[in-house]
């Protein structure tokens, strides 16, 4: 169609046309007859294309809002906080001097703290995701623990909190230490974890299983000679994804009662007195990144602020690195592997 | 039998016997593994009953102290006082304008940035912005917290020179953003199942792009679009962090943005970073307000998945 032919008197002809017809309808726009010209009908294709065009930019400019939204967010994040990213930063622990401040014993707690997660989290979320993808028969047993995990998923992160603050912290006696931190993360991350490893676990074809069943294999040796070194990078994926999560969670953490200003190290895994003294580090008091990153923000110093948003900067850089991480392995994944 | 005869080859009848006992003990052993692998299955009804539990028990605990009705009517909010009030009405005006912000935000993004994702932009430019958006999600909530309280609040106070330092717009905003990503992947995940053949119907009667997205798509996606509004509706009430650090975490039976608030979320961060003593009165009021909180967003999960049941349109 050559568009070169817009004549603007016969857009005003087409205009007037539909306005003058009774049955006009605003919302369908005028229905071409033979009657109309063809150049009437040209402009009202024209006219409907400009819609289509406007709507593109408007989806764009959605699409905008919120990424100028991440980017300032870096920006501030980095003018305020770069000035206090220094080596001193990272090997200093809080202190009441601003300038002083440093995130030691917030890293390391957060590295303590998602070891005892993925220890428990990641055997559990991927034994359960076997039980369901491959023993269970369908009956309204598993139908429940189905449903359950779909609503746990969305339950908020704070209601975690409240289980572990009325059953690890008082009711097993754990107390705010690291061992009841790491649990509770766990209990949030296991959807997560279960959903990656059962997709994985579908996307393998029947007849890798059918395969070993044929040369005798029984069930477990199925499981565990075949299927879990296939499904190695989907579930760790899920597990990568779902860990992100975890480090970057505050509210559960700060529900059961964990200390905002802890300016030592708890004893590091291994260092107590053998044996009893080899788990010291799980029933130690700690503070994690966010913890320590929403204590300076919630300080009316603005030196704090520079601290928080340094601090703020090291851990995006954290979940975002390892969102990044789980994304090429799913890329990887799905370019190495072919059935 | 002496260890010198078990190591000679078994033959005839011994041989079928040890075949027996070999057969058994693998058979005891996978029934072994497959019991650990249940018990790892049924972690997560463990988990929510033990939610149920602890939530239930020590709500029960203080409703015997507070009456129900008076937690359910009373206009004050000051637990923690001598003259103690316990009206969650106060919480909840809180949680409901911090809600109606996000959502505000995040349904008229969320949809047309769906709606532009699935019948607008090319595979190129969706497989290139659709991971960005994502991000938005990856964000850590406390980060977005000390982003709405030292960016947006004073990016605002030059529009309302007297809004205060903490408040629920800014907050609200921040979070409609962060809810942006779980709405508009949801839509646009339900408009890419309605089948090619109906836009290929409407642009056969000369329907433009945008008249089949909205009168041929969105329609035939309804259900599912509606589902991921009320995920975004539970995501926003359960949302702690950005409320506590910019809201300002003040009781206050308001629904005007422009002041601060409690949310429920945000009195059991307040209350948590105290020091209560296990077993008082404001110490279990974070249960009630606990309890109160799941049940609000398990009646929103549970009218999505009705709203997917009752309109879905199956093809």
């Amino acid at each position: 169609m050559d568009k070169k032919t817009a004549l603007p008197a016969s857009v005003r002809a087409a205009r007037s046309a539909a306005k003058a017809d009774p049955g006009f309808d605003d919302s369908a726009g005028p229905i071409p007859t033979a009657a109309m010209h063809a150049d009437q009908i040209r402009s009202l294709i024209r006219i409907a294309k400009r819609y289509d065009r406007l709507f593109a930019l408007l989806g764009l400019l959605a699409m905008m809002v919120g990424i100028l939204t991440l980017v300032a967010l870096f920006t501030e994040m980095v003018i305020d906080g770069a000035p206090r990213l220094n080596a001193d930063f990272f090997v200093s622990f809080p202190s009441r001097r601003a300038g002083q401040a440093g995130i030691l014993s917030a890293w390391v707690g957060s590295i303590l703290v998602m070891l005892v997660t993925a220890l428990f989290a990641v055997p559990v979320g991927i034994a359960g995701a076997i039980y369901l993808e491959e023993y269970a028969k369908k009956n309204w047993f598993t139908d429940i623990i189905e449903i359950n995990i779909a609503n746990l998923a969305g339950v908020p992160s704070i209601v975690y909190g409240l289980l572990a603050l009325g059953l690890f912290v008082y009711t097993f006696g754990f107390g705010q230490s690291i061992l009841s931190a790491g649990l509770t993360l766990a209990l949030l991350i296991l959807p997560i974890v279960i959903v990656a490893t059962r997709e994985a676990l579908r996307s393998i074809p029947r007849h890798i299983r059918e395969a070993a069943y044929g040369c005798g294999a029984s069930q477990w040796q199925v499981v565990h000679d075949h299927l879990l070194p296939y499904s190695t990078p989907g579930i760790l994926t899920g597990v990568i994804i779902g860990m992100a999560r975890a480090i970057g969670e505050t509210a559960p953490i700060i529900t059961i009662g964990a200390l905002t200003f802890i300016a030592f190290l708890p004893p590091l895994p291994g260092t107590g007195e053998p044996p009893a003294g080899l788990f010291d580090w799980l029933f130690s008091p700690f503070t994690v990144m966010p913890i320590q990153i929403f204590n300076w923000t919630s300080r009316p110093d603005p030196a704090f602020h520079q601290n928080a948003a340094a601090a703020s900067l090291v851990l995006v850089v954290m979940t975002l690195g390892m969102n990044a991480l789980a994304i090429w392995l799913r890329y990887r994944l799905r370019k190495s592997i072919k059935w | 039998m002496s260890t010198a005869l078990a190591d000679l080859p078994l033959t005839g009848e011994a041989r079928l016997v040890q075949m027996a006992r070999a057969k058994a003990a693998r058979k005891r052993r996978e029934k072994a593994i497959e019991f650990v692998l249940l018990l790892a299955a049924c972690v997560s009804v463990f988990t929510t009953l033990g939610i149920v539990y602890i939530l239930l028990k020590e709500s029960f605990v203080f409703f015997t102290h507070v009456p129900v009705w008076k937690f359910l009517t009373d206009k004050q909010w000051t637990p923690l006082f001598d003259d103690a009030h316990f009206g969650i009405m106060v919480l909840l005006a809180g949680t409901l304008t911090s809600s109606a912000v996000a959502l505000s935000v995040a349904v008229p993004l969320g949809t047309v940035i769906a709606i532009y994702l699935s019948e607008f932009a090319g595979h190129k430019t969706r497989e290139t912005l659709k991971p960005l958006l994502e991000l938005l999600s990856g964000v850590p909530t406390i980060i977005y917290g000390y982003f709405a309280l030292l960016f947006v609040t004073p990016l605002l106070q030059k529009i309302f020179p007297e809004l205060p330092g903490f408040n629920v717009l800014s907050a609200g905003l921040v979070m409609g953003i962060m809810i942006i990503p779980y709405v508009a992947s949801l839509s646009e995940d339900a408009m890419r199942a309605v089948p090619m053949g109906l836009r290929e119907g409407s642009y056969a009667m000369g329907a433009t792009r945008l008249q089949t997205a909205v009168r041929v798509v969105v329609p035939a996606a309804i259900s599912g679009i509606a589902s991921a509004y009320i995920l975004g509706i539970s995501r926003a009430v359960g949302e702690t962090m950005i409320l506590a650090v910019a809201a300002g975490m003040q009781p206050n039976l308001t629904l005007n943005p422009l002041e601060p608030a409690a949310t429920i979320t945000s009195y059991i961060v307040q209350v948590a970073l105290g020091d209560l003593p296990h077993g008082s009165v404001g110490y279990q009021t974070i249960f009630a307000a606990g309890l109160m909180l799941l049940l609000l967003t398990l009646a929103f999960n549970m009218l999505g998945y009705w709203v997917r049941k009752r309109y879905r349109e199956a093809y």
